[in-house]
């Protein structure tokens, strides 16, 4: 309790003693939360990449009218806790125009009822969950949402390989990977795919032999795979062991080249949507893509990808709105702008849509994309024709 | 399927054996919960990793290397950390917490030089060799896991029992103060156990490492989660009850996927721990406890 009397008053005390930090008065302070340390890192320091980028480029092409942008950058850990320290800090004492971020789902759910409660946007690029936005009318995202890229994905799947039935694995204990295995699950309801077996794993497992033996004994055509990339390369390399030939099946956490780190080839024929690929030959993303590697020396992922994209929507929404300096009403002005962007970027044609209604409440808003249908060949990722 | 899943069963049981080893033997030689050994179990895994990648030593002496290497850490904390609060006749629970900060630094520091990601063994490193019967299939990998677990665990069980070490270690179980009056170096063997432990720890590392490819700086925790139930479950301090408890374990979580729900894996493993804990709280077999009071 007095902890969090403590953060309410903090940046109050920290104005009065005149040690708020002194910005230049045309920067447009954009606060980033996200995973920097701990297990989703890889995704947080992608994502860290991402804005980097995009705001270099911004501030390189002289900011947004007139304006630099400069990112306020904070590490939640990937933790709920932190997730939600963070958004206070960005919010009520850095006084960010606005909150890119938290880095997971799970972490989205506990931290952006603050911002909306605060009235400052919370802007999600790597929050795929159902339900993110419906929190309220400042939570925006440009993550696709599952439930609009895994029918796309499946019907590709069965299509490409005459499936007639399949088996699941999932991550029973984390928001993405059960989200995904909820949409996939209807997903094969309508498209009247029988599932022969539906196993579980929790976060942390290595060894999924139990879990496969059994899939291995309902001899299903696939397996889906709700899993997040690591877990899932080790998931693949396990059923290899075991003797099985079945292809994958996954979304957005199989969609790192980290899968192929670990899983080498035994991941080929693997089927996964996302709304960004390496693979896809747009000018912007092959801008971005040669961008990327100049500045930090490895190849992108979808997640550096979409930040990237978040922040030029941001910048775009900028400057159509004039900055009255009174931040209450900037940082609802940005809310109602956004809504009306649209951009060509990395991952391709964007559009906001409105989420679905949910009664007594007012929604935010969700992406509105294509996805991209990729199978594993070789060790990458390709576009599947 | 029965025959494989009892095959899975006894490879990951020898895991969570192996790895309870040492986290028992510290209790009952030292008397301390010692929360470090997830910590030192993945630095085992990733001083493996090193020597392979970088100095290209076979697997093998790669695997000794990473146990002396986990060894040292084991002593050097044993040093740094346990001692001061033996020393200060410090209550049970200063090692516990201490050993939790020591797990936060260690688990940090990995992640600080090594990365969040997940890393893998070499390809061409391990021997990816399966063998077939039927439809039963077992890769070398797992085989090695159940002979090497089960060698050390009888090394380890011929040293307490057989040797005159076993028995000043046994000793210094049932009373430091008593063995310490009866000659026996004491602090010098609480090192020894310390760096055994940690070997046995790291050893166990190097094994998860090879076969479930997934080398990270949180890969000590879920262990740690597992092993404290194995000693609960095997008694504290008694290295059959963990070797035994430690194949329970794996044998009840494989089962229960295959015949229950894999959503129920882990409620049936921390359920048993909680029923021994209501029912039998010296362990499955254990008289340790009762002894040790």
């Amino acid at each position: 309790m007095q902890f969090k009397t403590m953060l309410k008053t903090l940046p109050l005390l920290m104005l009065a003693t005149g040690l708020a930090s002194a910005v230049h008065a045309a920067d447009v302070k954009l606060g980033l939360a996200a995973a920097l340390t701990g297990p989703a890192a890889k995704y947080g320091v992608a994502i860290k990449n991402g804005f980097s980028l995009a705001a270099d480029e911004v501030n390189a092409a002289g900011g947004v009218n007139g304006n630099k942008l400069l990112l306020v950058i904070e590490d939640e850990q990937g933790k709920k806790e932190e997730a939600i320290n963070v958004f206070k800090k960005l919010i009520f004492k850095d006084k960010a125009l606005l909150v890119f971020g938290p880095t997971l789902s799970n972490s989205a759910f506990a931290a952006d009822p603050i911002a909306n409660a605060a009235k400052v946007v919370a802007f999600g690029t790597s929050n795929t969950a159902d339900g993110i936005t419906a929190m309220g009318p400042f939570t925006f995202r440009n993550s696709v949402m599952e439930a609009d890229v895994l029918p796309v994905t499946t019907r590709a799947a069965v299509k490409h390989f005459g499936i007639k039935k399949v088996a699941i694995i999932y991550g029973n204990d984390d928001a993405f990977t059960k989200s995904g295995y909820d949409v996939f699950k209807g997903t094969l309801a309508d498209q009247k795919i029988p599932v022969t077996t539906t196993e579980a794993y929790a976060k942390g497992d290595v060894d999924f032999k139990a879990q496969l033996t059994k899939i291995k004994a309902s001899s299903p055509d696939a397996i889906v795979c709700s899993c997040l990339t690591e877990e899932a390369a080790n998931i693949i390399l396990q059923t290899r062991a075991l003797g099985m030939k079945q292809p994958f099946i996954g979304g957005n956490g199989l969609n790192s080249p980290k899968l192929f780190d670990i899983a080498k080839g035994a991941g080929d024929d693997t089927i996964m949507g996302s709304p960004w690929s390496s693979e896809n030959l747009t000018p912007a993303n092959k801008a971005f893509i040669a961008a990327y590697k100049a500045k930090f020396g490895s190849d992108p992922d979808q997640f550096a990808a979409q930040a990237y994209d978040a922040l030029h929507i941001v910048a775009a929404a900028l400057k159509n709105i004039k900055l009255s300096g009174a931040l209450d009403k900037d940082r609802i002005a940005l809310q109602q702008a956004l809504p009306a962007v649209t951009i060509d970027g990395a991952t391709g044609k964007f559009a906001f849509r409105k989420a679905p209604p949910v009664t007594g409440k007012e929604v935010g808003y969700d992406a509105q994309q294509e996805a991209i249908v990729n199978i594993a060949k070789g060790g990458k990722f390709i576009l599947l024709k | 399927m029965l025959e494989q899943q009892l095959i899975n069963a006894l490879s990951l049981g020898s895991v969570y054996a192996l790895f309870a080893l040492g986290f028992t033997l510290v209790f009952g030689v030292l008397g301390v919960i010692n929360l470090s050994h997830g910590a030192i179990f993945m630095l085992g895994s990733y001083a493996a990793l090193l020597l392979v990648e970088h100095l290209a030593l076979p697997l093998w002496l790669a695997m000794l290397a990473a146990m002396l290497a986990s060894g040292l850490i084991g002593l050097l904390v044993d040093y740094l950390v346990l001692k001061p609060l033996r020393a200060r006749n410090a209550p049970h629970l200063a090692p516990m917490i201490a050993t939790i900060g020591v797990a936060t630094i260690l688990t940090s520091l990995a992640q600080g030089l090594f990365g969040a990601e997940n890393k893998r063994f070499p390809v061409g490193t391990i021997p990816e060799d399966s063998y077939n019967w039927g439809h039963l299939h077992v890769t070398a990998v797992q085989i090695g896991i159940v002979v090497i677990s089960f060698i050390l665990m009888l090394v380890l069980l011929a040293v307490m029992r057989r040797t005159q070490l076993g028995r000043a270690l046994r000793a210094i179980a049932e009373s430091p103060k008593a063995a310490y009056l009866l000659g026996i170096n004491v602090e010098g063997l609480f090192y020894l156990t310390s760096f055994a432990a940690a070997a046995l720890g790291g050893a166990a590392g190097v094994l998860v490492g090879l076969s479930f490819n997934a080398i990270t700086p949180f890969m000590g925790q879920p262990m740690l989660h597992k092993g404290i139930a194995v000693i609960i479950l095997g008694g504290m301090g008694d290295i059959r009850g963990a070797m035994i408890a430690g194949l329970f374990l794996g044998f009840a979580e494989v089962l229960t996927v295959a015949y229950i729900s894999s959503d129920f894996r882990d409620a049936v493993g921390f359920g048993l721990l909680f029923l021994i804990l209501l029912v039998k709280p010296s362990g499955m077999f254990g008289k340790v406890l009762e002894r040790k009071a």
